[in-house]
């Protein structure tokens, strides 16, 4: 190899290299993080995944549950085309660990304008955890084609 | 000295009828390419909140239009144009006509995969997109149709590796020829890449929609998905560095630099095959520390797409010099901008920079979060897929089908023309996608027809219509000057596949000439394959099959 492909191939790994550390820098120092805990749900096939869940905590009780000063579980189940409870209000500050799964197909878990992106495939438990400090109205919606009436699968995120 | 990169480099013709096969392959890719680009133009104008569908005789969803949008164009399209040009780069490449039972049987396999699941999409009976995520269930055609367009790979491959054994037989000693590695490597890589596709489909979707099983696995069958569904990106794109390192410099004018760095790049290609899990950021069940692992590999892989982005120019810079550029960049525009063949795959180079780009921002997990599942994804891969490899495919069928037909090409400035606007078709289209994307505009989704709506989302929607019609004008003046040359082409001299020379030989001895012992690059990338997924799989197996479908969403 000659001086010239040497040189470009050595910036180019310098370059990926740098990226990697950036990302790195994402994880450690800003906090940001993936799901990717294996929870299962225990279902057979002759059971209805639907029924399961009624009474598999803590889908049992979806809803905002405050778990301690400023700390909120938030426990969804996402259905062929809605969201249960499809309106979630929350105190500014709030810190929210989504709870999420599917009681169908797979569907997809995204409030609009936060870190909050994740897939809700049934049998599995998908976590995330959010802290909101900025007021407002935030859309929550299915990203995730799930059927004929995929696009009217939404939701709102209201804190104040 | 300079050394051609094929054998028999004074000229070699292929059997008439094995050429005609290769054309049946290459008129099929290209028929599919026209229906599946019919069902784009509704996805453009749906980001503008418009619903074209309902217009389309005889589809029932915006849904189904989309499945056939991606299966037609990313799977079929890419597997007949590839099964078809790559047979032809390996026999050119070696100077040996191919086994034509294999090459007759690869065709015929994809053509009937192709019209089960066609029949399958086109009778709603398959609207789960091209992902056919489980458990959403199409009819059993569908499954069977894409194991056998797969396997039509596999024929193509086992043609390949006969052929190349052959020529070894009476070539002992000698290099194989960079074309024919070049193209061995792209389906060698693809074997191993698609087991994931063929055991999610054969061993778990074919029987479950047969009815044989009651439920199925939605997170391990959408992990065979994903162990598949990157590396066929290098699947879509090999075949075009054939073209862009092979062909490219000998178009322009100009020659290939080095042949060891481009047998490297094809074998890293190869090795780098388990980066999958980077499509399941998002997803439970997987653990993190593997997503760690995937995010680092698939920065890895962009390292030979980096080289290929340096030896590529670097033979345009050769090129641009012999006709008498100096300076630091007015070789760019000494190249000959008037052939068609490469203005089209030269702007699908440049496209290609911003899909890379974008692509290493998919990659990094926590720009993932932002733009997971939104528009900032099809406006990444129409730059890649849609641009980088689309219109390579048209700028190769520019001499390739004058080539097939013995025609010469009816308008050359058509197709110039053509090329740039697709080009800036493309750069509207994507940023407005990009754009959408940023601001949370989901992908996959009826939007004409959504409970939901932002405003930020309104000036993206309106360009992601208007750079796709742009493209989709493109592409029908793209379809006038191809039947037109069929049709109309002045009948002309054959000619051969262009090839270029590099001006390093490739070595005769020393490390560099291990590069083509491929078994072993075969094996240390399965060892890989297993390093990454079997931690997880471990885990994980048994396949839970207890999720019950939603048959014919």
């Amino acid at each position: 190899m000659e001086a010239y492909e040497k040189s470009f191939l050595v910036a180019s790994g310098a370059v990926l290299v740098a990226f990697l550390l950036a990302l790195a820098y994402s994880v450690f120092a800003m906090g940001i993080s993936m799901p990717g805990r294996m929870e299962m749900i225990a279902c057979t096939a002759d059971q209805k995944l639907r029924k399961v869940l009624r009474v598999t905590p803590p889908f049992d009780n979806p809803g905002v549950h405050e778990t301690a000063p400023g700390k909120f579980d938030v426990v969804v189940i996402g259905q062929t085309w809605s969201f249960a409870p499809d309106n979630i209000e929350l105190p500014v500050g709030a810190e929210v660990t989504f709870r999420a799964t599917s009681s169908d197909v797979i569907h997809g878990f995204m409030i609009v304008g936060t870190n909050v992106n994740m897939m809700l495939v049934p049998g599995e438990v998908s976590s995330e955890t959010y802290k909101f400090s900025r007021p407002g109205e935030y859309l929550l919606l299915c990203h995730e084609y799930c059927g004929r009436l995929h696009h009217t699968m939404s939701g709102k995120v209201v804190v104040k | 000295m300079s050394t051609p990169i094929v054998a028999e480099s004074k000229g070699f013709e292929l059997p008439r009828e094995q050429l005609a096969v290769i054309r049946w392959n290459i008129i099929f890719g290209f028929a599919i390419f026209a229906i599946g680009v019919l069902f784009g133009l509704d996805q453009a104008f749906n980001y503008a909140k418009v619903d074209l569908i309902k217009d389309y005789p005889g589809i029932h969803s915006y849904y189904q239009g989309l499945t056939l949008h991606g299966v037609l164009n990313a799977l079929v399209l890419t597997t007949a144009f590839a099964n078809g040009f790559v047979a032809l780069t390996t026999a050119r490449g070696l100077g040996r006509k191919l086994n034509g039972a294999l090459l007759r049987i690869a065709f015929w396999l994809l053509l009937i995969g192709s019209l089960l699941a066609a029949f399958a999409m086109l009778t709603g009976q398959a609207s789960v997109l091209y992902t056919f995520y489980a458990p959403l269930q199409a009819h059993w055609t569908f499954y069977l149709g894409l194991a056998l367009v797969v396997i039509s790979t596999w024929v193509t491959s086992a043609n390949q590796i006969v052929t190349l054994r052959n020529w070894r037989r009476e070539h002992r000693g000698e290099r194989i020829p960079l074309m024919a590695f070049m193209s061995v490597a792209t389906y060698l890589m693809w074997d191993i890449a698609s087991a994931g596709i063929a055991i999610e489909v054969v061993f778990l979707l074919l029987p479950w929609s047969l009815g044989l099983t009651a439920g199925t696995d939605p997170l391990l069958t959408r992990t065979l998905f994903w162990f598949t569904g990157h590396p066929i990106v290098y699947f879509w794109l090999l075949p075009i560095y054939i073209s862009w390192y092979g062909m490219i410099p000998k178009q322009a004018g100009g020659a290939l630099f080095s042949d060891t760095l481009t047998r490297i790049a094809f074998v890293m290609f190869i090795l780098l095959v388990p980066v999958g899990f980077h499509h399941q950021f998002t997803d439970p069940g997987i653990p993190v520390g593997l997503k760690y692992a995937s995010a680092v590999l698939t920065f890895g892989i962009f390292f030979p797409s980096l080289m290929t982005a340096f030896a590529v120019m670097y033979a345009l810079e050769i090129a641009g010099r012999r006709a008498g550029a100096k300076g630091l960049v007015s070789w760019f525009f000494r190249i000959p901008w008037n052939n068609p063949s490469l203005s089209a795959q030269v702007l699908a180079m440049l496209a290609f920079f911003l899909g890379g780009i974008s692509g290493l921002m998919n990659a990094s997990f926590s720009m993932n979060l932002r733009v997971h599942n939104t528009a900032f994804i099809p406006g990444h891969f129409h730059l890649t897929l849609g641009t980088a490899v689309a219109l390579s495919y048209m700028g190769i069928a520019y001499w390739l089908i004058p080539y097939l037909y013995g025609r010469s090409l009816w308008s050359p400035r058509l197709g110039v023309i053509q090329s740039f606007v697709y080009f800036g078709g493309v750069l509207i289209f994507s940023r407005g996608m990009m754009m959408g994307g940023m601001e949370g505009m989901p992908r996959r989704t009826q939007l004409a027809l959504a409970s939901y709506n932002l405003p930020a989302w309104h000036i993206p929607g309106i360009m992601a219509a208007i750079g796709g019609t742009i493209m989709f004008v493109s592409v029908a003046l793209f379809f006038v000057n191809l039947v037109m040359t069929v049709a109309a082409g002045e009948e002309a001299a054959q000619g051969d596949v262009p090839f270029t020379e590099t001006v390093q030989p490739p070595a005769q001895t020393g490390w560099e000439a291990k590069l083509d012992a491929l078994r072993y690059w075969v094996v240390a990338s399965v060892a890989l394959s297993l390093i990454v997924y079997g931690p997880f799989l471990i885990a994980y197996l048994p396949p839970h099959l207890n999720i019950r479908p939603l048959q014919f969403p």
